[in-house]
């Protein structure tokens, strides 16, 4: 019961760090980048290969994978959705679908479709007894990865300049440009950080579930994605609630009722939210007026 | 190297005057021909101005004879289809909205647009934004020259809503302020980011008359103290008259009268813009 409760947590956490990237930009650009759950299996695959082929230590890895992917979102959007800032939302939409579906192809051709084996980089820590409950290490760091990353994410949006432009900007972009923010500027460092942090997330989940894949990317993505809709889109603590919720719900539906079924059951318990709380958890209530 | 041609230069005489005290600075503003087409409507055609460095003008028109377009002009939000605007000097000829502002004009609008969910100091601190010299990282990583530039930054984000006594709300957010409020918090924010020319558009909307009372001063107090112009749209013409060194009077975005409040008073073809043609 304690082991599933902190290996859903844990799973959450991931789920977490990757809806932070759908929340943060959906809140500033107004804009759902469904490319993103790509992003993640870049950052996996970039860590696969500086650790397999080029030797580097895990930590280093991972730095690699975060400097590849940030720069990857930076150009994703100076080069498909800039051109589109004053295009409906349908078109940037499809752009997003688009630009997923081409970076899974390249992946298919640079790496090929068959699956690998991603290194454990924790083999040589033992697993944790915590209460009678084996916790294996990866569970762990991605709790803790993921508090520090929320702690830091809030003091950055709270306390900083550029924090606060981007809260600015994600209000009313037209204002902020008026008051001298610069808003691509702005935009570019959204989606440089939740592109940053998709490759952590990239690594963790790889590490956790250790099959990569050009697709290993997408079923994550679009469970994160549920996870920012669920806690309230927008909202850096509702993709954190969302987040853990969802891997609970999750790992304990695998675990009690059915592991054919636990997919559906998360997606039926965001249809029965949504329905009691259209804005999910933590969401805005946008007041209609009249 | 051969010398460069002697050109002798001469003295244009401008279309524009400027109060007596203004004489001698440069204009803050200048605008010339300025004019904009949306599609085939001609939204605003030979809009000319100059406005002195301290100058307090009021630009007024009945509701559509393109008031706000002119801002909108002025702040680029719109790319002039004709003419020019030289700010300080300087022509904005396809220059954004951010540098623009940088050069020092600022606005308020019409409809409140500020930023709701950020507290009041919050939204000051967006306008003092390019005032802060920390780079990003220094905030992330929270280095020492980030603790002094937001120190300052908040000392005078309460300097700043000091001048309309709302340092004490600075922690509340703007959407909780009452409406009078609002519309003064944009004026501060506004004034943030260190404008030599505030464009006002219609800040008395919607006050009682004390409340507008308080804001004449409170305008006049901001020229003296930060040596601004402004230029600002208002239906009220106690404020207009009570406040305002030169007018401008817009209709169908042509400008139809210039003059000081009483010559505008007095003007036929103000008064015929306004109430209609006497028919006899």
């Amino acid at each position: 019961m304690l082991a599933h409760l902190i290996n859903g947590i844990s799973l959450g956490s991931i789920y977490a760090i990757i809806a932070l990237g759908y929340t943060m930009v959906y809140g500033i650009a107004k804009m759902l980048n469904f490319a993103h759950g790509d992003v993640i299996m870049v950052g996996g695959y970039v860590s696969f290969c500086s650790m397999m082929y080029l030797g580097f230590p895990a930590p280093l890895a991972v730095l690699l994978a975060m400097i590849v992917c940030t720069t990857l979102g930076i150009t994703i959007e100076r080069l498909a959705y800039k051109p589109l800032r004053s295009a409906t939302s349908l078109a940037v939409l499809i752009t997003a679908i688009g630009m997923s579906y081409f970076l899974q192809n390249a992946a298919l051709i640079i790496w090929g479709a068959n699956p690998k084996a991603f290194p454990n980089m924790f083999k040589d820590i033992e697993a944790i007894e915590f209460a009678g409950a084996r916790i294996s290490p990866v569970a762990l760091v991605a709790i803790v990865a993921n508090v520090i990353i929320m702690v830091a994410l809030t003091l950055f949006t709270s306390r900083t300049k550029v924090g606060k432009a981007m809260r600015a900007v994600s209000e009313d972009k037209g204002a902020a440009t008026l008051m001298g923010i610069n808003v691509n500027f702005t935009i570019s460092l959204t989606f440089a950080i939740g592109s940053g942090l998709a490759a952590i997330a990239g690594v963790l989940l790889c590490t956790a579930y250790p099959t990569l894949m050009p697709t290993t990317g997408s079923m994550p993505g679009i469970k994160a994605f549920t996870a920012a809709v669920f806690g309230g889109i927008g909202s850096i603590p509702g993709a954190m609630i969302g987040g853990i919720l969802l891997g609970v719900i999750e790992i304990f539906a695998r675990a009690y009722i059915s592991s054919e079924l636990a997919d559906a059951i998360v997606f039926g318990v965001l249809i029965v939210v949504l329905i009691f709380r259209p804005t999910g958890l933590l969401g805005k209530q946008i007041h209609e007026k009249v | 190297m051969s010398k460069s041609p002697e050109v002798k230069l001469v003295n244009v005489p401008s279309p524009n005057f400027v109060p007596e005290k203004d004489l001698g600075k440069p204009l803050v503003l200048e605008a010339a021909h300025l004019g904009i087409d949306f599609g085939g409507l001609v939204a605003v055609d030979e809009f000319n101005i100059g406005i002195g460095a301290t100058e307090i003008c009021g630009l007024i028109g009945p509701n559509g004879a393109g008031k706000t377009t002119i801002f909108n002009l002025l702040t680029k939000v719109y790319e002039p289809t004709r003419g020019t605007i030289m700010l300080g000097g300087k022509d904005t000829h396809n220059l954004t909205p951010v540098q623009v502002n940088q050069m020092g004009i600022a606005r308020t609008f019409q409809n409140i647009r500020l930023f709701d969910k950020l507290t009041v100091e919050e939204n000051v601190k967006i306008g003092l934004h390019n005032h802060m010299g920390y780079h990003t990282l220094a905030g992330v990583f929270r280095l020492p020259n980030y603790w002094s530039e937001e120190k300052k930054a908040h000392e005078r984000a309460l300097e700043l809503l000091d001048i309309f006594g709302m340092a004490d709300l600075a922690n509340v957010t703007a959407d909780s302020l009452p409406y009078g409020a609002q519309r003064r918090l944009e004026i501060v924010r506004a004034l943030a980011t260190g404008p030599k020319l505030l464009l006002l558009d219609e800040p008395a909307a919607g006050m009682n008359p004390s409340e507008t009372e308080e804001l004449m001063n409170n305008i006049r107090k901001i020229r003296d103290e930060f040596q601004i112009a402004v230029l600002l749209i208002e239906h009220d013409m106690n404020l207009v008259m009570g406040i305002c060194e030169s007018i401008v009077v817009l209709n169908f975005g042509r400008i139809i009268a210039k003059g000081t409040p009483s010559q505008i008073q007095g003007n036929p073809q103000v008064i015929e813009a306004y109430l209609g043609t006497h028919r006899g």
